[in-house]
């Protein structure tokens, strides 16, 4: 499996990561050889092979459903970078 | 008198239980060894204070008599578990200054036992790589050189800190974390002990997410012993990890025997690979000898898809990961950077830029190729499951044996640049990765030099549940290769 530039752009704007147009060549150098080296499970008969959904089964448990947390307000925002007025602050998104 | 530093965290116990020593003194001497050994890199935080605070506490514990089971034991913290107050990074430059404001469940666990937390240990950033090179606060550097050569070498990785800190007698034992490798791989390196318990055994709560299906917790430590006791605290059943087993977690420590009559071990034939280094094969012969003379019988096994196991977690890992770290975003917590006049889409991907390092880039990447439209089923669907076919192997393979036997890497450490691509990095995984795949317990124990005088691991895998087995048949390995290189 080969990446071209154009594929690197993609993914790197799916992914939100801002990638500089000098490191395209290198960045799909290194992905087509990963993802060449992987191709390899392509060879794996997997006919009726379910795939794994859970590594040692289990039941996901329930709770009762009552409030369990909040009030924290200070807490949920001791780490915001920007935080005005109670809430998060982010960049103007509609001009 | 050995050096406080020197003891086993069941020495320390005994001597704190005997009022050789207090636990003020304990930390103290630790506290020391920290300070003289920065070199090394090993921690990202230091937390003397907390560390004097703690240690008070357990004297005073222990005066009155109701000392808990690690009162007074100096450990570090691998900085991938959130600890409520000190900073915790992940190894990451996009959660610098990030203060936790809630206590993992695992480290929680540990110091409501009453052991004492040195510091934050550094690591791979966001747990991502074998060597410690990934860490954005410089790589840590292991305390062990070879022979006749000056080169510095890696810790190994991702709990690179943890393992550099243990073999340099900085902490007594330290919590590691395990999603392909990283707690048995460094242990290796360092020549200490590491058990990756059984997935769901500890819980993740509080543990920054890489790969969820893999993430798992589990101690570090220079005896089985040490692992023992560490690994009965960190266990336990948690309602905030939806994974977490509802089982009874037994006294590991008091439980240990070293006693292998009647358990058959395996050999899986896959793991002899074509070139395999010579000390490393031979070591291992001679463990399964040291196996057999402790009463276990030694029995052929074959697990035919152990080749696909990396090519299929290097799709699984990297596709959890970018799912898991979508939340670097720069808008609740972390890094942010805005450029001028930019949106918020450009705040996200300026954010990434400059906060993720390459290797953590190149994963997320993979990640979001393999499950973007038009590529899921062929690459994640596929690998997923392979992954069945793994577990199934095993799961064959348990029919004729209780435990298996194999190398815990395919060599010693290496030296700083010296595997500079990243699929050179990735196969040094190979040995770990299958029973991390199906979420096996396994633990590396110490056993032997290589030519150059470097410590060679030796790996047991275990049934689910089965840890306790997995640190008896270490005990055994510990006690006839009476391992006692030291950096």
């Amino acid at each position: 499996m080969s990446v071209d530039d154009a594929t690197v752009r993609k993914i790197a704007r799916l992914a939100r990561i801002g990638i500089a147009e000098a490191q395209v060549p290198a960045l799909a150098g290194e992905l087509s050889a990963i993802l060449g080296w992987i191709a390899q499970l392509g060879e794996v008969d997997t006919t009726g092979i379910a795939p794994m959904t859970a590594v040692i089964p289990n039941h996901l448990a329930w709770r009762a459903d009552a409030v369990t947390d909040g009030d924290v307000q200070g807490k949920v925002l001791a780490n915001a970078p920007d935080a005005t007025s109670g809430f998060f602050a982010v960049p103007k998104v509609i001009e | 008198m050995t050096a406080l530093t020197d003891l086993t965290i069941a020495g320390m116990k005994a001597g704190l239980a005997k009022r050789d020593f207090s636990a003020a003194e304990l930390t103290a001497a630790h506290l020391t060894a920290m300070a003289g050994a920065r070199g090394l890199n090993a921690f990202i935080v230091e937390t003397p204070e907390i560390a004097t605070a703690q240690a008070a506490a357990a004297d005073a514990a222990l005066a009155r008599g109701e000392a808990k089971p690690l009162a007074g034991i100096p450990i570090g913290i691998k900085d991938l578990f959130c600890t409520e107050g000190v900073q915790t990074t992940a190894g990451s430059k996009i959660l610098e200054g990030f203060i936790p404001q809630y206590e993992s469940t695992v480290s929680g666990k540990l110091l409501g036992d009453g052991a004492v937390m040195l510091g934050k240990l550094n690591m791979d950033e966001f747990a991502m790589g074998s060597s410690n090179e990934t860490s954005a606060y410089g790589k840590v550097i292991s305390p062990w050189k070879a022979q006749n050569s000056n080169r510095e070498l890696v810790p190994g990785g991702s709990s690179g800190g943890s393992a550099a800190a243990v073999a340099a007698r900085i902490a007594a034992g330290a919590t590691g974390t395990d999603t392909g490798g990283s707690i048995r791989q460094p242990a290796a390196f360092v020549g200490i002990s590491g058990i990756k318990p059984t997935y769901g055994r500890c819980s993740r709560w509080g543990v920054v997410a890489f790969a969820s299906s893999l993430d798992q917790a589990g101690p570090m430590a220079r005896t089985v012993e040490d692992c023992a006791l560490l690994l009965t605290s960190m266990c336990g059943y948690d309602a905030k990890d939806s994974t977490s087993l509802n089982v009874p977690v037994p006294d590991f420590a008091a439980g240990l025997t070293g006693d292998l009559r009647g358990k058959r071990v395996g050999v899986p034939k896959e793991y002899r690979l074509d070139g395999m280094d010579a000390t490393i094969a031979k070591l291992w012969d001679q463990g399964l000898e040291w196996l057999k003379a402790a009463g276990a019988t030694i029995v052929d096994v074959s697990l035919p898809h152990t080749k696909y196991a990396l090519p299929a977690y290097y799709i699984i890992a990297p596709a959890e990961a970018s799912s898991n770290l979508a939340r670097y975003d720069g808008v609740r917590y972390g890094l942010r950077v805005t450029p001028p006049g930019g949106n918020l889409a450009d705040m996200y991907s300026a954010t990434r830029a400059a906060g993720f390092g390459a290797e953590v880039k190149r994963r997320i990447m993979i990640g979001t190729y393999v499950l973007s439209a038009g590529y899921y089923d062929a690459y994640y669907t596929q690998a997923q499951r392979v992954r069945a076919l793994i577990a199934r192997d095993f799961e064959q393979a348990w029919a004729h044996c209780d435990l298996l036997l194999t190398p815990t890497a395919p060599s010693a450490a290496f030296a700083f640049g010296d595997k500079a691509d990243p699929l050179a990095m990735y196969l040094n995984d190979v040995f770990t990765v299958p029973s991390s795949l199906a979420g096996l317990p396994a633990m590396s124990v110490p056993a032997g030099l290589s030519a150059d005088g470097l410590p060679l691991g030796l790996q047991i895998i275990g049934k689910p549940l089965d840890e306790a087995g997995v640190l008896d048949a270490g005990l055994a390995i510990e006690r006839a290769a009476a391992f006692t290189a030291r950096p």
